[in-house]
């Protein structure tokens, strides 16, 4: 399968939006060649802003150029800006539903060389907890460039993370996209698994294996955290009865929670697979990285195999 | 208006609004907020170009009050302008009221930005400076800072960010009143010299007394000739002033007044405005 890498993707796609859109910036703390906002900054210079090593200012400027009709993409490792920065997007820009993109670079463990501090299990968690924010962690590259179309024709605040590293490409370049929609990568009838980010690959690779076991594996694709379709998250779960959701992220707050919280009233047995509440550290390689803590095809396997046999 | 006088006692109608608008028996941020008090009438009734009934003007000037606490001192600028009725004063903090205890742009007309989380005013302002320049308006941004709020850090960030993108458009207003919530600035977290702090920050710096209209319209007006370099005027001023009992001292910075005691601040306020009428 092809594999592309997300943050290439994310400059190309910014790039050639900002072309079409004198309105869109692009604002970034002194991590261009990482975010990739560099493209932007080399080819449309006016539409680049270096806001030098200042988070906090970053989102504040973000909001007050939002205010004078511009649409501000923000940029920085997702650590940063939803750590840092939390009460300047929440107080500016969320309480007054600006319309402010907000996108975190190096999500999860996708930085596995700088360690702890420059990763992020906790992201997701933390923006979903703020009203009126958005939350899309695309499953591929050509997710992304979806989902950044669909955040300039968005009004109102939205928070993108993903990964820094190569992914298989799993969707196509013209797939649909929507804020807002879930989609079932393949079908299964024995468990649902709803998945996001690197995570989606992994079950559909699990599915496919335990294919020849005789288990059938639902594998669907939740890019939009929040706003989380409720309506289609039940229909999904009601007929297999059991759930196991997957992430990149911690197992407090992010997409199981959310996924919890939709289904507390409903009669499906569901179990969380993610980080189990601690933090990252550095790693030469990510592969090594991803099976210190369960982020593997072999865990996932294990957990869709114990939860069939409950 | 450049009627020094009108100014002068537009102030203290402001004053009186914010007096009216907290009332008695409830706590309120008179301090900080009365301290601003020249300030806002200069903003409001002399240098920014605006319209009450026309709150989204796009080429308007633009205040953004940074020390949110001191939303009544925006709020009595703006009801007295003309954005709300004056009656809607007496709402203040009310469950439902359009006049939320700091500054909420969509709840209140002509509040141009959330403040009340202190340091974050001054970026907001910046990048509507830039936004604004894009789009070739000449529209200018003022925002009002207090001086405690220096110890936030993005105030510096803000500071060393609008020099470096050479931002003429934006000036920050210092209510330097030397006091802060729990007390004196000096004992409790001095803050320093703060005109040379933004001088060396790359601003144009201009040290002004805050109650005086005059220096406050000459400041903004020398403000506006000033190219390729933001301006910051620090305003020296009075925590309090206008009222005897609640200048030059934190007790106020966040207290409510007795029936009796409101009596004889609205009393002085009053008395002062009829004295302003007299004196020219």
């Amino acid at each position: 399968m092809p594999i592309h890498n997300p943050r290439e993707e994310y400059g190309k796609v910014l790039l050639e939006l900002a072309r079409g859109n004198s309105k869109i910036f692009a604002l970034d703390a002194d991590l261009c060649k990482s975010t990739m906002t560099c493209m932007i900054e080399e080819e449309l210079p006016d539409q680049y802003i270096e806001m030098g090593i200042a988070e906090q200012n970053m989102l504040s400027v973000a909001a007050g150029l939002s205010l004078t009709g511009k649409i501000p993409f923000v940029n920085s490792f997702a650590v940063f800006l939803t750590g840092r920065a939390f009460d300047q997007i929440r107080q500016a820009i969320c309480l007054s539903s600006l319309n402010v993109k907000i996108i975190g670079s190096s999500a999860g463990f996708s930085d596995f060389g700088d360690g702890s501090t420059h990763q992020t299990v906790e992201d997701i968690s933390i923006m979903r907890s703020i009203p009126n924010m958005a939350v899309i962690a695309p499953c591929d590259a050509f997710q992304l460039r979806a989902t950044v179309k669909a955040m300039v024709d968005h009004e109102g605040p939205v928070y993108m993370r993903y990964s820094r590293n190569n992914m298989v490409s799993l969707t196509l370049e013209n797939d649909n996209f929507e804020i807002g929609k879930v989609y079932t990568m393949r079908e299964g009838n024995d468990i649902t698994v709803f998945a996001i980010g690197i995570m989606v690959e992994k079950a559909l690779n699990v599915a496919k294996k335990l294919k020849n076991q005789g288990i059938s594996v639902r594998v669907v694709n939740v890019p939009t955290i929040k706003p989380l379709n409720r309506d289609a998250i039940i229909e999904l779960s009601k007929d297999t009865g059991k759930v196991l959701t997957t992430e990149e992220h911690s197992i407090i707050g992010g997409l199981g929670s959310s996924i919890a919280e939709v289904l507390r009233n409903e009669r499906v047995y569901i179990e969380f697979h993610g980080v189990n509440d601690e933090y990252g550290q550095s790693s030469n390689e990510l592969q090594p990285l991803l099976k210190h803590y369960g982020l593997t095809e072999d865990m996932l396997e294990t957990k869709i195999v114990e939860i069939l046999n409950k | 208006m450049k009627d020094y006088k009108e100014l002068a006692i537009k102030a203290y109608q402001i004053r009186k609004n914010i007096l009216v608008s907290i009332g008695s028996g409830h706590k309120g941020h008179f301090g900080g907020s009365f301290s601003v008090a020249e300030i806002m009438a200069a903003l409001y009734f002399n240098k920014m170009r605006h319209d009450p009934k026309n709150p989204g003007m796009e080429d308007r000037d633009r205040c953004i009050i940074s020390k949110g606490h001191a939303a009544p001192a925006l709020y009595a600028a703006l009801a007295e302008a003309g954005y709300f009725p004056k009656s809607e004063l007496m709402n203040l903090k009310n469950l439902g009221s359009i006049l939320q205890g700091h500054p909420d742009m969509l709840k209140t007309p002509g509040v141009e930005a959330n403040t009340g989380s202190l340091g974050q005013g001054l970026s907001i302002g910046c990048g509507m400076a830039i936004g604004l320049k894009n789009s070739q308006l000449s529209a200018r941004v003022y925002v009002v800072l207090g001086d405690g709020e220096h110890g936030e850090g993005q105030v510096w960030e803000a500071g060393l960010f609008a020099p470096a993108r050479k931002l003429d458009n934006i000036v920050a207003i210092i209510d330097r009143n030397n006091i802060q919530a729990m007390g004196s600035i000096c004992e409790r977290m001095d803050t320093g010299d703060l005109a040379s702090k933004w001088e060396a920050l790359g601003w144009h710096t201009i040290e002004i007394d805050g109650h005086n209209v005059r220096q406050i319209v000459e400041a903004l007006d020398e403000a506006e000739t000033v190219k390729k370099q933001p301006t910051a005027i620090i305003a020296i001023t009075i925590k309090g002033k206008g009222v005897s009992f609640t200048e030059n001292t934190a007790a106020y910075h966040n207290n409510s007044m007795t029936p009796e005691l409101y009596e004889k601040a609205l009393a002085e306020l009053e008395g002062r405005i009829v004295e302003l009428n007299k004196d020219y």
